[in-house]
């Protein structure tokens, strides 16, 4: 794969790549966060309305940082990568244009429903999950369109469909699992219960997804299936049963331990996905570097000059670790259960 | 349809996406300056009434920055839908702008936005204050990365073209390229202004429903006194900003003038419908060599007329107008703040002067006065541009994508419709909150929502003055 790169010792060949890196990061880092914001938007409907608030207060104070994240990895895309920027945005048009609408509305949403009048707030209730789920399931469908190189068969589109309704599955069973760390009693329960649906389809999701993607890319069948590659990857689908088979046991003993307010291993649900996308990032990741748009454009034909790349990689060494270290610190500053919010 | 095409579409959906967002930050960049005012003077004196104005106008700034947030992210992908020859010709330069604005602005406001408006119980006074100063200055900061670029956009500075794309040679003349400090001061005070207007005309909307405390009256004299000491200011720095205009972009300001041909003694056109056909102003009113005093500083003075850049210059009669209703709020402004001072009589210490229901009246009625003004300059500024997208480098159609008219059609449509929709719930929802306060203090995700009338049980008084001695 690296036999396609410039001379890795020169800017123009290694900076690529560790932009690369942090927009993965940044991209990992969006879905894992704005994906439990979006689980518990999705999750909303099925919820009473005191929970509902509940639900939201748990969210709060971290959405909007967390879907800044998804900026910056736009914004590398956009800065670093302007000619794949051009080629995938276009490409996937619509369904940028349906997850903005879908994050406008969960966004607005937000204020709207506790700052309008009473009546109005089941509407406002009913635009959040709207947003929350159209949201997620566009950004499904562009990873699936990412896997096919943006082809607009019926087939990969079929395809996309799916891979956004897995999406939507699996932010609910983050969202689930971020709730049960961050609630009590019967919405505790109830979130035990949701994550329980959600990994279902989260599994069949990600199954069929493993066997679609080298069937509608025979690059990627390539990729997966010749030695000693399928050796380095066989940990991925195996460590993943095992993370679903350790979130499927933790969900089994939750709601007696919970019961009793026993909060041992609230956590696992919630780690064990996040360990779930790490992997599947990983396998995408590896399916599809160093392309950018799949066997057509690859992040060095994409990068722009070495110079504006050091400009902003100077900013990025510098501002990223406070970035962290703030979030953090907003992380703490909110830990433990959530109460009401008021302001 | 048929004379609508793909570039046509893009450009009103990047205008009505930008036009949507930019109501919103030019609010709480200023609002996030008075939050932290209304803090500073809480923790200074002591006084409950400060904090209830900040209370109150934490949950406007919530509401305002969430819209701002949505808005902008929709920006950043818009970049790339509608004009992906934009990065390519200069992303080199405003690649680097946009990432530090992203990197140095939005992560810092974002994450701080949550302490500011959840966390006041879970940390120190002081931290609560240091968050709000933090969300301020990222807005700001934010502000200045953005308008950076803008205005490098109107007056490129500090690059070379290599190979069709452009290069920085300087990065300092690149930010602070010949019109950023007019474009920047110009568009803080119109932001403060904006602001200023929108906390008198809401709280003069409360003291008229017979709401007259010490919060309310404090706000109805923070936005007065502010927009008094701003707007001569502002025509001041609009002023300068005109003359840089003319120096660097003759064809703009020849536009907001209506001047067609060059000529010495220009006079001050207040009245014409400009014609394109013709190459001249009907129905002209004009003031004798009044511009020529204004913009040259002398009475015979030579200004270009719109005849030397034939083909080359932006649409007139937008422009034009857009300029004629940005002066006329700003005058508006003027008489109103300072009537509205003369009323107050701030300089008398004994006596309490109160507003006349009159000049409440007419603050309500200028609530939303800041985006009228802040839109039409922004027409001004930004159709001024035109056929340019990059002045003398990279024109809109060039910059254009070739996604297909009907999508774009189809996603203007759903924009277009949210836009409208969520402009009204905001101002509805903005004198919802002034006319139910008590309500809208309720906590949220108290399970006690059903009391309409509880008693405002949020107002923090355990934490009074010692965490900041």
């Amino acid at each position: 794969m690296l036999d396609l790169a410039p001379n890795l010792t020169q800017a123009a060949g290694w900076m690529p790549i560790a932009f690369l890196v942090v927009m993965g990061l940044s991209m990992l880092a969006y879905v894992i966060l704005d994906g439990y914001d979006l689980g518990v938007g999705v999750l909303m409907r099925g919820a009473s309305d005191d929970d509902k608030d509940t639900m939201i207060a748990s969210i709060g104070p971290f959405w909007d940082a967390n879907e800044t994240w998804l900026v910056l990895g736009v914004g590398i895309l956009l800065t670093v990568f302007p000619m794949a920027h051009g080629v995938i945005l276009g490409a996937l048009y619509l369904p940028v244009a349906a997850m903005l609408v879908g994050l406008i509305l969960r966004g607005v949403a937000f204020d709207f429903r506790v700052k309008a009048r009473a009546a109005h707030k089941p509407l406002w209730n009913r635009v959040f999950h709207t947003g929350s789920l159209l949201a997620s399931w566009s950004q499904g469908y562009m990873l699936g369109s990412l896997i096919t190189g943006f082809a607009d068969s019926a087939w990969t589109m079929a395809f996309n469909t799916v891979i956004g309704l897995a999406l939507v599955a699996a932010y609910c069973l983050l969202g689930a699992g971020w709730l049960i760390i961050k609630s009590e009693g019967p919405l505790q329960l109830q979130a035990v219960h949701w994550a329980r649906r959600s990994l279902l389809f989260t599994m069949v999701g990600i199954a069929a997804i493993s066997i679609a993607t080298p069937l509608v890319s025979p690059s990627i069948f390539a990729k997966w299936f010749s030695f000693p590659n399928i050796v380095l990857l066989l940990p991925i689908p195996a460590a993943t049963a095992v993370l679903f088979a350790v979130i499927y046991r933790s969900l089994q003993r939750l709601p007696t331990r919970l019961a009793q307010g026993n909060e041992y291993g609230a956590w696992v649900p919630f780690g064990a996905t996040v360990g779930v996308f790490l992997l599947a990032f990983y396998g995408l990741a590896y399916s599809l570097f160093p392309y950018l748009v799949i066997d057509k454009l690859n992040i060095w034909q994409a990068a722009t000059s070495p110079e504006a790349m050091g400009v902003i990689l100077v900013g990025a060494a510098v501002v990223l670790p406070v970035i962290v270290g703030y979030t953090v610190f907003a992380y703490r500053v909110f830990w433990g259960k959530s109460t009401a919010l008021k302001y | 349809m048929e004379n609508l095409d793909a570039l046509v579409l893009a450009r009103i959906q990047f205008a009505a996406n930008m036009t949507f967002h930019i109501l919103f930050p030019t609010i709480s960049i200023s609002l996030g300056w008075v939050l932290l005012f209304f803090k500073l003077r809480f923790v200074k004196t002591g006084q409950q009434h400060w904090m209830d104005a900040y209370q109150f106008w934490v949950k406007i700034f919530a509401l305002t920055f969430a819209l701002g947030v949505v808005s902008g992210i929709t920006m950043s992908f818009q970049f790339g839908t509608n004009w992906p020859g934009y990065m390519e010709k200069v992303g080199n330069i405003a690649g680097p702008l946009l990432a530090y604005e992203v990197m140095t602005a939005f992560f810092l406001e974002a994450t701080m936005l949550g302490v500011m408006l959840f966390g006041r119980e879970r940390v120190s006074e002081r931290m609560h204050t240091i968050a709000t100063l933090l969300v301020a200055g990222g807005t700001t900061l934010s502000a200045f990365w953005i308008l950076a670029l803008n205005s490098w956009m109107h007056t490129p500075a500090g690059f070379e073209m290599v190979g069709g794309k452009a290069h920085v040679t300087s990065w300092l003349e690149v930010i602070f390229n010949p019109s950023f400090p007019y474009r920047f001061t110009h568009m803080m005070l119109a932001s403060g202004l904006t602001t200023a207007f929108l906390i008198a005309g809401v709280s003069s909307y409360r003291w008229l429903r017979s709401e007259r405390g010490a919060e309310v009256v404090s706000g109805i004299k923070t936005g007065v006194y502010l927009a008094a000491v701003l707007i001569p200011l502002q025509i001041i720095a609009g002023d300068l900003h005109g003359l840089n205009t003319m120096e660097h972009q003759p064809a703009k300001l020849a536009a907001m003038e209506g001047i067609w041909e060059t000529q010495k003694g220009v006079p001050a056109v207040l009245f014409a419908l400009p014609d394109e056909k013709t190459r001249s102003n009907r129905y002209e009113i004009a003031i004798p060599k009044l511009a020529s005093l204004y913009l040259t500083h002398s009475l015979d003075g030579e200004v270009k007329g719109l005849n030397d850049f034939k083909g080359k210059h932006p649409p007139v009669a937008p422009v034009f107008w857009g300029f004629r209703i940005m002066v006329g709020v700003g005058m508006l402004m003027l008489l109103i703040s300072w009537a509205s001072v003369f009323q107050l009589k701030p300089w008398q210490k004994n006596k309490t002067s109160e507003l006349t229901v009159w000049h409440a009246r007419v603050l309500v009625g200028m609530t939303f006065a800041g985006w009228v003004a802040l839109i039409a300059g922004w027409y001004v500024t930004e159709i001024g541009r035109q056929p340019w997208l990059v002045s003398g480098i990279l024109t809109a159609a060039d910059a254009a994508s070739k996604v297909t008219a009907p999508r774009i059609a189809l996603s203007l449509s759903v924009y277009l419709t949210l836009y409208v929709a969520l402009i009204f719930a905001y101002i509805s929802v903005v004198f919802y909150l002034a006319r139910h306060k008590k309500h809208a203090d309720k906590p949220f995700g108290d399970a006690s929502d059903k009391l309409e009338d509880q008693p405002n049980v949020v107002n923090y008084t355990e934490k009074q003055g010692p965490a900041h001695a």
